[in-house]
């Protein structure tokens, strides 16, 4: 029984060693070398698109989380009627594919409303309102699983229902959904990406620029790909850090 | 003069049900109702599990809604006026079997939320208003903690300073000890009772037998959604009227 798994892991790096061999013969590392002047120029060129990757996810995220968190409260009305309101924007929101939802926005809204939507403001307006149907599913659950008591509480000391959502729900709710808004982040940032076909110079439309210009896709993608999972790894700890912030003082 | 004259008439009303019913689905949680609860009056209210009396006290802040009779608190009869049920909940403070504290507000925080955001008070006269209960729920040393740091004594005790803060005109308890340890109960009741002396109005929901013998003015026992006994608690716990009264405080004194 050892023997064979033995064999198998043998065979494995036997073909993983070979496959990269053979790579790397065909690898020329120098567009992106940071030993080269060109190299140096390039790799610049590409991490130019960071700033706008990230001015376009954020300023996405902040809408999303905040268009999210008005279609989630009437979801949680009493009224079917508000629920409703929810329910159909949700639904059809999520249906919408978000390359489609960006195309349509850019090419489509200046026909509707007689006016130009920067390349920018087009992607933003895209990513923010496909995202914010998730968000705001994310934030009903998060607001449903506050302990009725609370809410009694909140009551018998008279408080309205802003007062009682923006300092009893909210602060509670916001805790135990940091996990997946932090996913929703992630997700943004990576979605963005979906923004270079109507012209966006951030991180992908850079690296298909050079693409064009050098002809090394695998090396320029490579490097791409390494952009996206160094970005994504400081957001990741940056929400852990907070979510740890946030539990430290309080609740078990 | 005027305080004779006031001493000797009858104490005003300040809670009454009248035949308040409240269904649940098709069951009858309360069958109606009537009682009367005049200022500084304690009432002590006690029935086995299902019988009705959270629905009953939970009606008196329109926590439950009823279904059908009338309830009225201070004058007020209470409807679906959201306005007039925010102004009638500063009047009406209620404690829960389970605290309800906010955990994510230190302990001053959450007794100075309702004197804030209801009463309007500005944050200095809250922060004092709040070290003055909980001064006098004796643990003004826990401040700046969180709940969670607190034992249930301790939380209990400030949920009920939090109460107070909203200078109440009657106190609700529903089982206020039920969920905490045997050895911190009698530091949550010593705090009624120093309550109660202080001329509070109180409706209280327990089965500590003792307390009720010192600080009832009426036992009220339910079963079934009904209350079935009123009397004073020498009547109550010496000769009870009712047969299931009679076996209820054999199974409670039993132990
Ligand atoms: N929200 C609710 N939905 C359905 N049934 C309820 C609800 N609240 C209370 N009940 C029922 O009403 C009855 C009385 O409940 P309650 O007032 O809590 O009794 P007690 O406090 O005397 O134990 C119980 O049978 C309980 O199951
Ligand atoms: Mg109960």
């Amino acid at each position: 029984m050892g023997h064979i798994i033995r064999r198998q892991r043998l065979w494995i790096l036997l073909a993983s060693s070979v496959l990269l061999a053979g790579c790397a013969s065909n690898l020329q590392w120098y567009v992106v070398s940071p030993a080269t002047e060109s190299g140096r120029a390039n790799l610049l060129f590409l991490a130019g698109g960071l700033k706008y990757t990230l001015l376009l996810s954020c300023t996405a995220i902040v809408i999303s989380v905040v268009v999210g968190l008005l279609v989630a409260l009437p979801g949680l009305s009493k009224n079917p009627l508000w629920r409703g309101v929810n329910r159909v924007y949700v639904e059809v929101v999520r249906a919408v594919p978000i390359l489609v939802l960006i195309l349509w926005v850019y090419y489509g809204l200046p026909i509707v409303m007689g006016l130009a939507v920067s390349v920018f403001w087009a992607g933003v307006i895209a990513l923010a309102l496909s995202d914010s149907a998730f968000e705001a599913e994310i934030f009903r659950a998060g607001i449903q699983s506050i302990d009725r008591g609370q809410l009694e509480a909140s009551d018998s000391l008279g408080l309205g229902y802003f007062d009682r959502m923006r300092y009893v729900v909210l602060p509670q709710a916001i805790r135990r959904v940091l996990p997946p808004l932090g996913n929703q982040l992630v997700y943004m940032l990576k979605m963005s990406s979906l923004v270079s076909v109507i012209g966006m110079e951030e991180l992908t439309r850079r690296a298909n620029e050079l693409v064009t210009s050098q002809y090394r896709p695998l090396e320029i993608y490579t490097v791409l790909i390494i952009e996206y999972l160094l970005l994504i790894l400081l957001v990741s700890a940056g929400v852990r850090w907070l979510e740890r912030r946030l539990a430290r003082r309080d609740e078990r | 003069m005027n305080i004779v004259s006031q001493s000797s008439s009858p104490a005003p009303t300040i809670i009454e049900l009248e035949k308040v019913s409240r269904f649940f689905g098709s069951f009858q949680a309360l069958n109606e109702v009537s009682l009367r609860v005049s200022a500084g009056e304690k009432m002590v209210i006690c029935g086995p599990s299902g019988s009705g009396k959270s629905t009953l006290i939970r009606c008196v802040n329109q926590l439950e809604k009823h279904d059908a009779g009338r309830v009225t608190v201070n004058g007020v009869e209470l409807g679906r006026n959201a306005k007039q049920l925010r102004a009638i909940r500063t009047d009406v403070g209620m404690v829960f079997q389970q605290f309800n504290l906010f955990p994510h507000l230190s302990v001053l925080e959450n007794l100075m939320l309702g004197p804030m955001r209801t009463r309007k008070l500005t944050k200095p006269v809250a922060m004092e208003l709040a070290m003055r209960y909980l001064h006098r729920v004796r643990i003004p040393e826990q401040a700046d903690k969180y709940p969670s740091q607190l034992s249930g004594g301790q939380q209990q005790r400030v949920a009920i300073a939090r109460s107070l803060c909203m200078e109440p005109k009657v106190m609700l308890f529903d089982e206020p000890t039920s969920a905490l340890d045997p050895e911190m109960i009698s530091e949550v009741l010593d705090v009624m009772v120093e309550l109660a002396d202080t001329g509070m109005t109180m409706m209280v929901v327990t089965h500590e037998m003792g307390f009720a013998r010192q600080v009832a003015d009426t036992m009220v026992f339910m079963d079934g959604g009904k209350i079935v006994e009123t009397s004073s608690p020498e009547q109550f716990f010496t000769r009870p009227q009712s047969e299931r009264g009679q076996l209820f405080l054999k199974q409670i004194l039993q132990h």
